[in-house]
């Protein structure tokens, strides 16, 4: 054992196959003493596989594992926790029963003679919460948390356990732009007192504000490693995809037509609260080819506008009206037939059914069109799947292969890709990028183009300000149910964050 | 983007890596191995046993367990459980019964005596009745599926009784005279050598797999059996496909009912006692998962004849009741213990299972490929 060294872990040759699957091809990857080793790669080019490795949730299928010298095999999370490995798991592992405290304690409960320290495992909780300056009560019930705070508690829970090595697989893909500061700070409070960090990300630019060593994975394989001085974005997308990338522009050369979606004076009532409205009569029109962007911190009411016009939730007032009708009484499943798709935000929850298969579920909400007579018709439903798993580029062993052995971003664009499939007039996208790598994301953004050139109408909802600039004609930004304020596509950065609330508080 | 890394599109197909695993065809194929096992074991130990009377004669008893099976599997399938099939099964046979002793109005002074058919079709009614109601209750009244056919189940019974203070109707033969005759040919008789009720069993299982399969209902409720949210969120009429699902169960239970009546030529009031148990096991035998959105007919079928076949072989051999249900205990934890053994194994290897994306997130349906938990509860 040498302190000196700078390496705390290395991994040599490891190989990871899944039958027919090779999702690492001999993979040698070190992590740096007190240091942020920054993972890049595309959806699917193993960074999961190869952190799960690392963390005893999964067994390399050949390789070693060398920790501080000595070489190690780990036969669960328990084990490689007790040498001080953490993880935070890119799809959430939480228990939505229970509360805040319960989940982040889980199986490691604080006892006292007669049970449990509830009193002690609540005070360290508020201190973590106080940690990630963010304001949420020990005794929440997990399920009553948004996306982005059940994220939080995920990054609490692997902070709880005081690691050595703590590895973030896309710890930010629900989180806002002043919860990634927060939570930047962290991690250098936590490299200063000498833990070592891997961190994934698909948001490159803010990834390289922590990173010290880069390494880009692609297909199993290390294809570069640097210092992340000697490095830009250029750099990494480079070796990500193999060229260079552009998300594009917001696509022109065609007037809009007619308005396809028109909410008026739409309100959602807090379920929490009913007195309070989460949505407070706010109005939007968007026109056949439009495509806006509706720009807003997490909580500022954006998800709750979407499920609404979806009919996933009730609306307290107004009326939302499609192509002159009014669908406000409509059921989701009349309002995709009316040409209206919503893609949910999270989409282990709303967006996949684990049990089937890629096909069925890139096929699911378009099943009518297949039915010919009383039967579906097969070659169709196929027909449908392989184009849409050829156009959205989703990396699958087959159509028959199951939802979760994709890679999350995979899993995303199954989602998109199920909407798109029911050939929608208007489509709205809560936050869709969670988890797409750049070229998916292009890929997804100039289908949307294309779609929208030929009269699609897009409802594209983000925190990310750069995602508005390149996709939308419009951009709308919503704080506390209500848009405050509307910009061209010839918007700043800088003023667009600004209306959110964002730089107030950042 | 438009340069392809290598590999881009994913490698060969999966099933090529486990295309010959005997062990893993054993497994995978528990149920039919366990029916040849079985069917070995009493064939050698009583002459009688594989013989095709004697084949016949319990596959017709097998029938009214896997009709029940079926409609339970769906139910399965959707998530929920129905405990009230038993009850169902017993009141049909009970509905029957009384038709058949003909309809006296005392008002009018006249007294009807109804066709067969028109009885078959007041029975199914019932049946389809009851699921209506439990289907209503689960889906509209959000009451969890456990509770409403829990209590469907002594109600319907509790009816049943009522129908005749406990008594049992022991004469559905009817008379030429009257018009009603030829109940018992559901039970008795035979198209070809086979039983009538083994011909139900087969049009029914026919009919459900090409519903589950071929259809755009079955999809939603493999869909809405795997994840209810995301399946709502892509259009799928997710309460309207769980009260059908309540409702096929009833008119199964309710088409076992009359084929039990009609086999024994009577209806009691108990009939179907505790039926509802053997079908969850027949269900689970055959490899479904109890959180939903997982399992087939076959291997339902295939669960119902393993306890069928073994129960009648006990009885052929000549051991005592009390050790049959010992026997039948065993068999299902024994099928349930394999259904683990295959998930982890899965996992493991995790070629066609869609491994762990880590601990899924409870209470959402696991994020990932099975759980052995599932089949386990
Ligand atoms: N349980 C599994 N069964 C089969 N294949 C799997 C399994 N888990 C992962 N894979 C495959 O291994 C490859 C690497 O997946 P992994 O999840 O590591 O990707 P990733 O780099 O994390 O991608 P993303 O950025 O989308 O999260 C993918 O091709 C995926 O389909
Ligand atoms: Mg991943």
């Amino acid at each position: 054992m040498s302190s000196t060294d700078s390496v705390v872990l290395r991994a040599r040759d490891i190989v990871k196959t899944y039958g027919a699957t090779r999702a690492l091809k001999g993979v040698n990857f070190d992590i740096h003493r007190g240091k942020v080793t920054t993972l890049f790669g595309e959806n699917g080019a193993g960074k999961s596989t190869l952190m799960k490795i690392l963390s005893g949730v999964e067994r390399p299928t050949s390789g070693t594992i060398e920790l501080d010298g000595e070489i190690v095999e780990f036969a669960s999370t328990q084990d490689a926790a007790a040498r001080g490995i953490a993880i935070i798991h890119q799809e959430l592992s939480l228990a939505p029963n229970l509360n805040v405290r319960d989940n982040i304690f889980m199986g490691r409960e604080l006892r006292t003679r007669t049970g449990i320290d509830f009193a002690e495992e609540e005070r360290r909780v508020r201190a973590l919460m106080q940690g990630l300056e963010e304001d949420i009560d020990p005794l929440t019930p997990v399920a009553d948390l948004r996306l982005g705070q059940q994220q939080i508690v995920e990054i609490a829970r692997a902070l709880s356990i005081n690691s050595r090595i703590l590895i973030m697989d896309e710890p930010t893909s629900a989180l806002s732009a002043t919860e990634v500061e927060v939570l930047f700070r962290v991690i250098s409070d936590l490299t200063s007192a000498g833990v070592s960090i891997v961190y994934i990300s698909h948001h490159l630019e803010e990834a390289l504000q922590v990173t010290d060593f880069a390494v880009v994975l692609r297909d199993g394989s290390i294809t570069a490693t640097a210092n992340a001085a000697d490095i830009d974005l250029e750099w990494i997308v480079r070796n990500m995809v193999g060229s260079d990338y552009d998300l594009g522009e917001p696509p022109t050369g065609y007037a809009f037509g007619d308005v396809a979606l028109s909410i008026e004076h739409v309100s959602v009532a807090d379920p929490e609260n009913p007195e309070r409205f989460v949505v407070d009569d706010l109005s939007l029109q968007v026109r056949k080819g439009e495509v806006v962007c509706i720009y807003g911190l997490m909580g500022a009411g954006r998800t709750e506008l979407l499920e609404a016009v979806a009919g996933r939730v009730p609306i307290a007032g107004g009326r939302i009206v499609k192509d002159g009708v009014d669908i406000s009484g409509l059921s989701i499943a009349e309002r995709i037939d009316a040409g209206l798709g919503l893609v949910p935000e999270d989409r282990q929850r709303d967006g996949l059914v684990q049990t089937m298969s890629v096909g069925s579920n890139l096929s699911l909400a378009s099943i009518g069109a297949f039915v010919r007579g009383l039967f579906l018709s097969g070659g169709r439903e196929r027909e449908l799947v392989s184009t849409m798993v050829r156009s959205l580029q989703v990396k699958t062993a087959s159509g028959e292969a199951p939802i979760g052995s994709l890679s999350g971003g995979n899993q995303q664009k199954v989602v998109i890709g199920k909407i798109l499939a029911t050939d929608p007039d208007v489509i709205l996208l809560d936050e869709p990028s969670r988890g797409i790598d750049v070229g998916a994301k292009g890929e997804v953004f100039r289908l949307l183009a294309q779609r929208a050139a030929q009269g699609l109408a897009v409802v594209y909802s983000t925190s990310e300000v750069g995602e508005c600039l390149s996709i939308a004609h419009r951009i709308v930004v919503m704080r506390r149910g209500r848009i405050v304020v509307e910009f061209g596509s010839d918007a700043t950065k800088e003023a667009i964050m600004a209306a959110s609330g964002e730089a107030v508080v950042a | 983007m438009t340069t392809s890394a290598p590999g881009r599109n994913g490698s060969r197909p999966a099933m090529f890596a486990n295309g010959f695993n005997l062990g893993r065809l054993l497994l995978q194929g528990r149920a039919f191995f366990a029916l040849i096992a079985i069917i070995v074991v009493f064939s050698i130990l009583s002459p009688n046993y594989f013989t095709i009377a004697n084949l016949l004669t319990m596959s017709s008893h097998v029938a009214v367990y896997a009709i029940l099976s079926i409609g339970m599997l769906l139910v399965i399938l959707n998530g929920g459980i129905d405990l009230s099939v038993g009850s169902t099964l017993g009141i049909s046979g009970m509905v029957a019964g009384f038709l058949m002793q003909g309809v006296h109005l005392k008002l009018l002074g006249i007294s009807l005596y109804p066709a067969v058919w028109v009885v078959v079709i007041v029975s199914c009614a019932v049946g389809a009745l009851i699921g209506l109601v439990n289907g209503v209750l689960v889906a509209r009244f959000k009451v969890a599926p456990f509770v409403a056919t829990l209590g469907m189940l002594y109600v319907v019974r509790g009816l049943a009784l009522l129908m005749t203070n406990g008594l049992t109707y022991n004469d559905l033969g009817g008379k030429p005279e009257l018009g009603n005759t030829g109940f018992d040919w559901l039970g008795f008789n035979r198209i070809l050598d086979i039983p009538v009720g083994v011909l139900v069993m087969v049009v029914v299982a026919i009919v459900v797999s090409v519903v589950l399969n071929r259809t755009a209902f079955g999809r939603w409720l493999y869909a809405s059996g795997g994840n209810e949210r995301a399946a709502e969120l892509s259009g799928v009429p997710v309460r309207r496909v769980k009260i059908w699902v309540y409702v096929v169960s009833g008119l199964c239970a309710a088409i076992a009912g009359l084929i039990l009546s009609s086999e024994l030529t009577s209806a009691g009031p108990t009939a179907g006692n505790s039926y509802e148990l053997t079908a969850i096991a027949a269900v689970v035998i055959g490899g479904a998962a109890l959180t939903g959105g997982r399992g087939t007919v076959r291997g339902t079928l295939l669960g119902a004849f393993v306890i069928g076949f073994l129960s009648d072989g006990l009885v052929i051999i000549g051991v005592s009741a009390y050790w049959q249900t010992v026997f039948t205990g065993a068999v299902i934890v024994l099928a349930v213990l394999l259904n683990a053994v295959q998930y982890r194994g899965r996992r493991k290897a995790a070629a066609t299972g869609g491994g762990p994306q880590t601990p899924s997130r409870e209470g959402t349906p696991a994020a990932a490929g099975p759980v052995p938990e599932k089949t386990a509860a």
